[in-house]
């Protein structure tokens, strides 16, 4: 069984101590709200994207569990500098490492340093916190204006 | 005597383990475990008497039939009712109060009138007056709290006039445990001229309560919060002013006769019960109350205050925990927010222990924003808890504190 502190990894609670990349930007072309409602967790995410498609910036702000700020925190520190392009395929690594089967190893190479979140695989109640920040990017760089919600 | 051996020992779930540790039950306010009694009333049902109630001449019908309109008569006779048909079942607390709002809501409020509330209301006691006064052009008015979780009497009163048709307060907030002074309000209310509805989700498992002596127009519960099961719940109203109300839902039982030009309603309390009823839930329900009154309120009390008193004085000696809901008059809830680790992660922590507490709004929004927090922990107790659980908890909550230091 997977025990308590393989969850809460000094990692995380090392980047919910001191959240990376927190605040708003001061210049930013693209933004959107996240909101899960079951826990109150509330995030804003600011891009900045240049000529060439390069997430030249990137910060959060809000406020919610340990899982969601980490969780934020280091998907920033893995888009800065990454193209708009990558992201969806980075978004489906991520999603499919949180969600996959226990016994599948998480693709470490793919995901650098997001791989320490995947132990919220055992925690099902808590994968929406993990995700929240991920639907908060999509609706930024895909300037849908919504709300994003984990469902 | 109150033996609490005998009492664990009548919920079988309450023996279990998880994640290999005992099994803490500490979110009575979300719904409170069931015991033998009311497990074998519910088989018992479906392995004997299971048929349509109030339409079959058959025996399993008549059995049925006997069984739930008993279960109404234990019922009626627990919240002293004028009779058994001041007892309307519904599917719980939010579908009694949706009932309410949208029967008498729709023949009694018009533009203008107001709704008056309290601060620590549940969801379910906010958004069915919203509705109503969005239909309707009624204003929804809220008394508010002080930083104790207490309802501040004298704003209360100054908000109550003569536009006022209906006062909704919850009798025991599930969010701060906090026990209002609803004979108080109650009297306050008839004062002026409105009605009253008092939504006792969380207190009818706690507190003896009588509505011909609070003179209450309606009180409204559930059964899966009082040792019953889910799906089911009642509303005790008054019989002139449930008679004079036009019905909830049109279907089968609710008739005395039907043509395509017009129907005839049937008597209270059908007539607010469309459709075939959750026949077992109600045997369920009332084996749940039989339950209660073998313990007897006396007891339950007490020990509930002990519980509370010895949770409490934990969690002031506990360092970084905030308290969310001091009232003088509280019970059985300890909700609290710790200053270093957020109540999601806590309530994830001390799952891993075994010990199953709420983390979140509680359904009730404007309370976390009263008190300024995204959400709290919650622990809430009932009868069959001990001082171990409590002290099983606090050891979660260091662990916990442990892991964020
Ligand atoms: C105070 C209060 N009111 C209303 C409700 C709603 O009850 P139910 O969900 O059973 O309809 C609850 C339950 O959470 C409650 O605690």
């Amino acid at each position: 069984m997977f025990d308590l502190r393989d969850l809460y990894m000094q990692v995380i609670v090392d980047h919910n101590k001191a959240p990376r990349n927190f605040g708003v930007l001061k210049a930013y072309n693209h933004d959107a709200d996240g909101y899960n409602p079951l826990c109150g967790d509330k995030l804003h995410v600011y891009v900045n994207v240049n000529d060439d498609d390069i997430i030249e910036d990137i910060s959060f702000e809000g406020e919610g569990c340990a899982i969601s700020v980490a969780s934020a925190s280091l998907m920033t520190e893995a888009l800065k500098g990454k193209s708009v392009s990558e992201f969806p395929a980075t978004f489906n690594d991520f999603q499919h490492m949180v969600t996959a089967d226990i016994a599948e190893e998480p693709d470490e190479e793919a995901l650098g340093k997001l791989a320490v979140l995947a132990g919220v695989r055992e925690f099902p109640s808590r994968i929406k916190c993990a995700v929240l920040c991920w639907h908060t990017m999509k609706s930024a760089v895909e300037d849908s204006h919504k709300v994003a919600v984990t469902e | 005597m109150f033996e609490i051996e005998k009492i664990r020992g009548d919920f079988p779930i309450l023996t279990q383990q998880v994640y290999g540790k005992q099994l803490a039950y500490l979110d009575n306010a979300a719904t409170t475990q069931k015991p033998q009694s009311v497990i074998d009333a519910i088989s018992h049902y479906y392995e004997c008497d299971n048929s349509n109630v109030h339409r079959g001449v058959h025996a399993l019908s008549e059995r049925a039939t006997a069984e739930y309109e008993g279960a109404r008569k234990i019922i009626a006779a627990f919240f002293n009712a004028r009779s058994e048909r001041e007892v309307i079942f519904t599917r719980g607390t939010t579908e009694a109060i949706n009932l309410i709002a949208t029967s008498w809501g729709s023949a009694n409020i018009k533009a203008g009138d107001e709704i008056l509330i309290t601060h620590m209301e549940h969801h379910s006691n906010i958004v069915p007056w919203q509705m109503l006064c969005e239909r309707t052009g009624a204003v929804l008015k809220v008394a508010p709290i002080n930083d104790d979780g207490e309802l501040i009497i004298e704003a209360f009163d100054e908000l109550l006039s003569e536009r006022t048709k209906l006062v909704g307060a919850v009798h025991m907030s599930n969010a701060l445990g906090t026990i209002n002074p609803i004979a108080d309000i109650i009297r306050k209310a008839h004062a002026v001229g409105a009605k009253t509805l008092i939504d006792g989700a969380q207190a009818a498992a706690h507190l003896a309560v009588d509505v011909q002596a609070l003179d209450v127009d309606f009180y409204v519960t559930s059964a899966h919060k009082m040792y019953g099961p889910t799906g089911i719940g009642v509303v005790i109203g008054k019989e002139n002013i449930l008679a004079a109300m036009p019905p909830y839902q049109g279907g089968g039982d609710m008739i005395r006769m039907v043509t395509f030009e017009k129907s005839e309603y049937n008597d209270l309390p059908y007539k607010f019960e469309a459709g075939t009823p959750h026949i077992s839930g109600a045997i369920g329900f009332g084996k749940a109350i039989e339950y209660i009154e073998n313990i007897g309120f006396d007891a339950i009390g007490k020990r509930e205050k002990e519980l509370l008193a010895y949770a409490t004085a934990k969690a002031e000696a506990f360092e970084g925990l905030r308290q969310i809901g001091t009232a003088k008059e509280k019970a059985c809830v300890l909700s609290f927010v710790l200053d270093s680790v957020h109540p999601h992660d806590l309530g994830t922590i001390v799952d891993r222990e075994g010990v199953a507490i709420r983390a979140g709004h509680h359904c009730a929004m404007p309370v976390m924003q009263f008190f300024k927090v995204p959400a709290t922990a919650r622990a809430s107790f009932s009868v069959y808890n001990t001082e171990s659980e409590i002290d099983a908890l606090f050891a979660a909550l260091k662990t916990a504190q442990d892991i964020f230091a």
